[in-house]
């Protein structure tokens, strides 16, 4: 099996569809002669060509309307909105259009686009070019959110995105572009809304998505070492996300921790904590951590950030907590 | 509907058409009206009364694979679109046999059989979507054209400025058709916009033109040569029509911000009336104007049973169908 950097995993599904399908179309900005702001779309304009590859100027909100009109007259757009901080400026195409042309119009149409966009910290890229965003969109009825993790995982999980006709959040992570990891060869059914178990364990269950699940590997290693079997649920997508699967990790460990990179307030992680203190009440002999960034603007400094970001030291110490 | 080809003067039968297709949109709305007084139609509407020479000249242009995308005061692009009467009228009143389920109603009217994109609440809104409908008749090269009605309150959004550069970097075919009828709401359009929206489309070499949008026959020349141009790559286009908003913003407005002169002078400019002017001079007979007349009240008037005849929507169908797959992915 080949090890692949989570940045060219993404390029090979973008080339994947579209060798495979003519109606998949790419643009945003400087994704096309410049291969990208992360070089996540090289050598895919030279491939594709430019009907179907194209740069665009720096309009936001034109960009995602554009892809919502395009999806809804026979195209699959993919398009990149650069930092995750951007898409502020199209929040009207993806929550009054994208999300809800399919059921305001009954049915009539989907709106098959993707949008492409990096969130996260730890680059010191500042309080605009780092923010995690993702629970915006996840408690919009209509749009679909998927945050991979590694890059097998982001290849297969793009590739799905772009053949669902709903309309997909596609969330990366700038600070993991350059990891690297084994492409898995299997056919195992990688779906959007179908969590995996990252690591089994039976002490207590950390659930997380994204870059995240990587910290969560991180202190479960470290765990086992006083003897705690942590079990790792990494959701793969957060709208929708696999309930039955947390609830199922739980009712075998009994204690739940869940980690974001995301502020904690009004967070993925609430929902989550919300849903199973209702249906998992019974299983649950502790109550509920959530670890997440603190209610804050993402810093610049080194030593700002570094503090604002979870990490395996905060991870561990919540697992203590619900075991304690 | 085939149109004539431009600089040909129009036909009888096209003449009646455009009479028709006007006539259709100006009873539906009257029709709308007094629905909405009685508590037929819920919510708020917007009506065209008044404007309908721009919608019908414009979309008598169009070809049924062309798409258009419009705005909060749609029903006259919806229907001379093609969009069928009578589930047009069971989407207004909230009907599940409406062309939406009744989720959408009035602002959001949409048939994608027939290329209307939908009406759209937010203003402004329809004018990227057009963009991308456009890049996908481009992309597919289907020989397709994509048109977005805005009204002159949509000239300050910035999607506005942001489609037409990206129209004219990308060529794409689209026609912009702008329904300046001097109001945003309550707020006159010289408090609203220092531009132009023709010089604002030089500056991006957007070619246009502008005309008397109560003159059908001018609205249809125009639209004819603009489209034509988009068509044949020649990139997007813009046609502004000067018009006139005869009802309030919505109906029930009040129209408190209004001078009585400009009210009085409304009917002056009334494009049914000048139609009918102009045609009498042709060789249409006032009988022939009738039965045009007596089959749109027939049409109409089946659309309202039909309206009232519908049921309501059923929830859980509603719930269950905001995603493609449906619940529980
Ligand atoms: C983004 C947005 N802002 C404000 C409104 C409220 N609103 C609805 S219609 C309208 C005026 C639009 O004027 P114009 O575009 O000239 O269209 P007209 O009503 O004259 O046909 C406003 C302000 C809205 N629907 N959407
Ligand atoms: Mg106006």
């Amino acid at each position: 099996m080949a090890e692949v950097r989570y940045a060219k995993a993404i390029n090979m599904a973008l080339d994947e569809a579209l060798s495979e399908d003519p109606s998949v179309v790419l643009f945003g900005e400087d994704v096309a002669q410049a291969g990208g702001p992360f070089g996540v779309t090289r050598g895919l304009l030279d491939k594709h060509g430019e009907l179907r590859v194209r740069d665009t100027p720096i309009s936001e909100a034109t960009i995602v309307g554009a892809a919502v009109g395009a999806a809804m007259s026979g195209l699959k757009p993919v398009v990149e909105i650069m930092f995750m901080d951007f898409v502020a400026i199209s929040m009207d195409a993806l929550v009054n259009q994208a999300a809800k042309a399919r059921f305001m119009f009954g049915g009539q149409c989907t709106v098959p686009m993707v949008l492409r966009t990096p969130h996260g910290g730890g680059v010191n890229a500042g309080p605009q070019h780092s923010q995690c965003l993702e629970a915006w969109f996840a408690h919009i009825p209509g749009l679909k959110v998927v945050v991979p993790s590694n890059p097998s995982d982001a290849n297969k999980l793009l590739k799905a995105a772009i053949a669902d006709p709903d309309p997909v959040i596609f969330i990366e992570n700038k600070a993991m572009y350059s990891l690297k990891g084994e492409m898995s060869e299997t056919e195992e059914d990688v779906a959007i809304g179908k969590a995996r178990i990252a690591r089994s364990g039976t002490d207590v269950t950390i659930v997380s998505y994204g870059a995240a699940v990587n910290t969560a590997l991180a202190a479960a290693k470290t765990l086992a070492q006083s003897n705690i079997e942590a079990e790792v649920i990494d959701l793969r997508s957060i709208q929708p996300w696999d309930e039955a699967a947390v609830l199922e990790s739980l009712s075998r460990t009994h204690r739940l921790v869940i980690l974001h990179e995301a502020v904690t307030s009004f967070g993925v992680g609430a929902e989550i904590a919300a849903r199973m203190a209702d249906i998992g009440f019974d299983e649950l002999d502790a109550p509920i951590v959530r670890v997440g960034a603190p209610f804050m603007p993402v810093p610049f400094a080194k030593s700002l950030e570094s503090q604002y970001l979870p990490n395996t030291d905060k991870v561990i110490a919540a697992v203590e907590q619900v075991l304690a | 509907m085939k149109s004539t080809k431009a600089g040909k003067p129009a036909s009888k039968s096209q003449l009646l058409d455009f009479y028709e297709r006007m006539l259709l949109v100006r009873e539906a709305e009257n029709k709308l009206s007094s629905l909405f007084a009685d508590g037929e139609v819920p919510g708020f509407i917007h009506l065209s009364i008044g404007q309908e020479a721009v919608c019908v000249g414009v979309t008598a242009a169009l070809e049924k694979q062309d798409t258009l995308a419009s705005n909060h005061r749609g029903h006259g692009h919806a229907l001379s679109k093609g969009v069928e009467l009578e589930s047009f009228f069971l989407e207004i009143m909230g009907k599940e046999e409406g062309i939406c389920g009744g989720r959408g109603g009035s602002m959001h009217v949409a048939d994608m059989s027939v290329g209307m994109l939908g009406a759209n609440g937010i203003v402004g809104a329809g004018i990227p979507l057009a963009i991308g409908s456009a890049l996908a008749h481009q992309v597919r090269k289907n020989d397709a054209i994509a048109v977005v009605f805005f009204g002159d309150g949509a000239l300050a959004e910035g999607v506005l400025h942001e489609s037409f550069n990206l129209a004219a970097l990308w060529k794409l075919p689209v026609l912009f058709v702008c329904e300046n009828n001097g109001w945003s709401e309550f707020s006159p359009a010289n408090l609203q916009f220092v531009a132009n929206v023709r010089d604002l489309a030089k500056a991006f070499d957007i070619p246009s033109q502008c005309v008397d949008g109560n003159e059908i026959l001018d609205v249809h020349k125009a639209a004819e040569e603009l489209t034509a141009a988009a068509r044949r790559g020649d990139g997007p286009q813009l046609l502004e029509c000067i018009t006139h908003r005869v009802r309030g913003h919505f109906e029930g407005d009040p129209q408190k911000y209004r001078t009585e002169e400009e009210m009085t002078s409304l009917s002056e400019h009334d494009p049914i009336t000048k139609f009918e002017k102009l045609v009498a001079t042709k060789r249409i007979t006032k009988k022939e104007m009738q039965s045009v007349r007596d089959k749109i009240n027939q049409k109409i008037s089946n659309a309202v049973d039909a309206g009232r005849g519908g049921s309501d929507p059923d929830f859980e169908r509603a719930r269950t169908d905001v995603y493609t797959a449906g619940e529980g992915l």
